[in-house]
């Protein structure tokens, strides 16, 4: 199958050399931090993660929403979700493989970053974070080549990949809950530490996942021709709109237990995201209030079905949640958890250049993987004869 | 490929990997060296290792200076201010050490006095509890180690300590203090991309001496064994009011500040 | 086998390429000279026993010394050895350049101890 990489119009080699030039260049940025030290970053003593752990937490909701085109053909025997179901598994797997590049890029000594195995340690969470996101690639490597192998052999994939996908699904579950605890265990982090946030990142997940996705199969669309279905696509965007719905409110839950509770550490955070501390505004506030408006502006577009199933409403409503869903997860949460710190004072954080471009690079490798993958499964389905639907 | 040759190459791959993982396994434990291991002759033990500061005892922030100096050049702390500071004892205002118990009417001390802070070396210090490499552990005594060799810097543990009593080599301590500068030649140094903390001077212990700063303080800090009802420490605490920073969080400090 | 002209050149040409650090070096290694400590015969174990292992011996001091508070080596001979790469390898061995270095170098490894250990007179910082 790997065959179907070779041949492509002129604007997939010009695409996939641009990808390749520009994650040159991110590199040599990060080869830079590499010999210099994290010192290239905006963090600091005490706001020690940023802009790279908060797009691995992203990415692994990104990874984990594979699962609700794989849920409902599975459990539901949902079929028409069985065509788009090996373009959510291989997005899957860039993003598993940017988290770990995230991963890697945060770490002060990845030299040793086999240390983790060398030294296992069950009670920390991010040795188990380490285990479910190597196991979740392998699963849909296993899962998407085999299928697709069949799928282009026109045979019925072999008994034992069912297993693996219930494996997947559960599996699924479980690598967002992971980076959940990796903060809600940590005691005297007021804004991580409470019981729902792994229902948050869950459900934000759910919804910003899918609506990549879907995006991405859109405007794959335009380019190839390839239709997922206007019944899976509906079906899809309602999924997606339920768990913004869940989303947003299990958010507005945060803001009732730290204001009504009236307890000072609780409300912190939230404070500080939404209207700076102690009379000092940060330049995440605005993106904040961005990140709000953009949430209700799409689930006022996502909840009409008229409107939800216009064709030309749609992609808007879907970017709306998606920056959103980012804002909240790949900004607010890192910075507003070490803001105020455990000293109840403000260290302000923003990321720096460098730190940027390394971040972009590897969105750049995410999109590559992304490119490749997807072209393979078109190019299958083309020689199949089921890019066609029928 | 006919059946027979493909269960052959499982069952090989299977035994292959089984094998040396086992050797593996078994290469790991071994002893190495020949000899014989044993604690130090003068090395001072405890159940567990606390420490005593009576803040009555030092009227002003200035007092408390020689025990920070004491401290750093020990360990050869790089002099680096700013968003990149390494810290392993440290100065600062009450409501910031002690957020939990803000009170606006308090004496002057509270409000503008500065307290001593420090690596409270927990007994359930949550900075252990998330570690994945065990780089920092509890040691026997009750002291919160570091291992700055197997240091990966993911910087959980900074996420993870509520005490604030972590810092990061985000940059080369070695700019802000070359090693011929080291005011401790007998220490190493850090290097980019490691975390550390105050030790309790485990090296000093090791030693016989008690830590840099409690030498420094010259009695008014104390240092001894908190499981020993007999110990300095116990004294003072069965006889004094004392406090602690964060006590809700379960963690259990090992640094005690007589008010 | 298909192509089997192509896929038996290419593997000798691997096996070639692989093996080349083996017959391109010339006259084979040669044993670097070190400087031995001026005032001091005996080392902690024995040469052989040092040379081999002394890699593995540093790490389990390391272990020992941090972790299980076992900071004194007994020796097979019976003498006690303070636990310290600083403070005791490098009070006799105290030319790094002329020791260490010598042999890592030509055998192409690069441990970093001096990025912490602080060198004798200094000699850490580039």
């Amino acid at each position: 199958m790997v065959e179907k990489l070779l041949k492509g119009p002129t604007r997939y080699y010009l695409w996939l050399l641009s990808l390749l030039v520009f994650i040159g260049v991110a590199g040599t940025a990060y080869i830079y931090q590499l010999r210099t030290g994290l010192g290239v970053t905006g963090m600091s003593r005490d706001v020690s993660w940023g802009l790279y752990i908060s797009q691995f937490t992203y990415f692994v909701g990104v990874a984990a929403s594979a699962v609700m085109l794989v849920l409902p053909a599975y459990f539901h025997h949902y079929k028409k979700f069985k065509r788009m179901i090996i373009f959510g598994e291989f997005m899957a797997i860039s993003a598993v493989v940017m988290c770990m590049l995230f991963i890697v890029a945060d770490m002060g000594q990845p030299q040793r970053m086999l240390n983790v195995i060398l030294h296992p340690t069950p009670n920390s969470v991010m040795f188990f974070d380490m285990l479910v996101l190597f196991g979740y690639l392998v699963l849909n490597v296993l899962i998407g080549w085999v299928t697709l192998e069949a799928e282009r052999l026109d045979v019925e994939p072999p008994y034992w990949v069912k297993y693996l996908v219930y494996l997947s699904i559960i599996w699924a579950f479980s690598i967002h809950t992971v980076t959940a605890f990796l903060y809600a265990g940590l005691p005297g982090r007021h804004l991580w530490l409470t019981a729902v946030l792994a229902g948050r990142f869950l459900a934000s997940a759910f919804c910003s996942g899918p609506a990549i996705l879907l995006l991405l199969v859109l405007a794959v669309k335009r380019m190839t021709g390839f239709d997922p279905g206007q019944d899976a696509l509906k079906t899809l965007t309602k999924i997606i709109t339920y768990a913004m719905c869940i989303n947003v409110f299990l958010f507005f839950c945060e803001v009732f237990t730290a204001f009504y509770s009236g307890i000072p550490g609780h409300q912190h955070p939230l404070v500080f995201l939404f209207a700076g501390h102690d009379g000092h505004m940060s330049w995440v506030t605005p993106w904040m209030w961005a990140c709000g408006c953009l949430a209700f502006a799409s689930l006022a577009l996502l909840i009409p079905p008229a409107l939800r199933d216009n064709m030309n409403i749609l992609p808007w409503a879907l970017a709306m949640l998606i920056a959103a869903s980012w804002i909240d997860k790949g900004l607010g949460l890192i910075i507003g958890g070490f803001s105020p710190n455990v000293f109840e004072t403000l260290t302000p954080y923003a990321p720096t250049g460098s730190e940027i471009l390394i971040t972009l690079g590897v969105y750049a490798v995410g999109l590559l993987i992304l490119s490749l993958l997807w072209k393979i499964a078109i190019g299958v389905k083309k020689e199949a004869g089921t890019f066609e639907l029928h | 490929m006919n059946t027979d040759r493909r269960h052959f190459l499982k069952i090989a791959g299977i035994s292959a990997f089984a094998l040396s993982a086992g050797l593996a396994g078994r290469a790991a434990e071994a002893a190495v060296a020949p000899g014989k291991y044993e604690h130090g002759p003068n090395t001072l033990h405890a159940g567990r290792w606390g420490m005593v500061i009576d803040t009555r005892k030092f009227p002003s922030e200035a007092d408390y200076l020689p025990l920070i100096k004491a401290c750093h050049e020990a360990h050869n702390v790089p002099n680096q201010p700013g968003p990149h500071e390494i810290k392993w004892m440290w100065l600062a205002p009450y409501k910031e050490g002690f957020p939990d118990d803000e009170n606006h009417y308090g004496p002057e001390k509270f409000k503008t006095g500065k307290f001593p802070l420090l690596c409270n070396h927990c007994e359930n210090p949550p900075c252990v509890r998330v570690c994945p490499t065990k780089a920092t552990y509890k040691m026997e005594d009750g002291i919160v180690a570091m291992d700055y060799h197997r240091c990966i810097g993911c910087r959980f543990c900074m996420a993870a300590c509520p005490f604030g009593a972590r810092s990061f080599n985000f940059i080369d301590p070695r700019i802000a203090m070359p090693s011929d500068k080291a005011p401790n030649p007998a220490y190493p140094t850090r290097m980019p991309g490691v975390v550390e903390k105050c030790t309790f001077c485990a090296e000093r212990l090791a030693a016989g001496k008690l830590p840099a700063c409690v030498e420094a303080s010259g009695g008014k800090i104390l240092f001894g064994d908190l499981n020993n009802p007999k110990s300095d420490v116990r004294k003072a605490l069965a006889e004094n009011f004392s406090i602690r920073r964060k006590p809700s969080l379960g963690t259990q400090p090992g640094v005690y500040y007589l008010v | 086998m298909y192509n089997g002209k192509f896929i038996i050149a290419a593997a000798l040409v691997v096996l070639v390429l692989f093996t080349s650090p083996f017959w391109l070096s010339k006259g084979g290694y040669k044993r670097p000279d070190l400087q031995l400590p001026a005032n001091e015969k005996e080392c902690v174990e024995t040469v052989d026993f040092m040379r081999a292992e002394h890699m593995q011996m540093l790490n389990e001091w390391r272990d020992q010394a941090l972790r299980s508070e076992n900071r004194v080596y007994v020796a097979l001979n019976g003498k006690k050895w303070e636990i310290s790469l600083q403070n005791t390898c490098l009070k006799c061995h105290n030319n790094t350049e002329k020791f260490c270095d010598a042999c890592h170098v030509s055998n192409s490894v690069y441990p970093y101890c001096w990025t912490c250990h602080i060198e004798p007179k200094g000699k850490g910082d580039k």
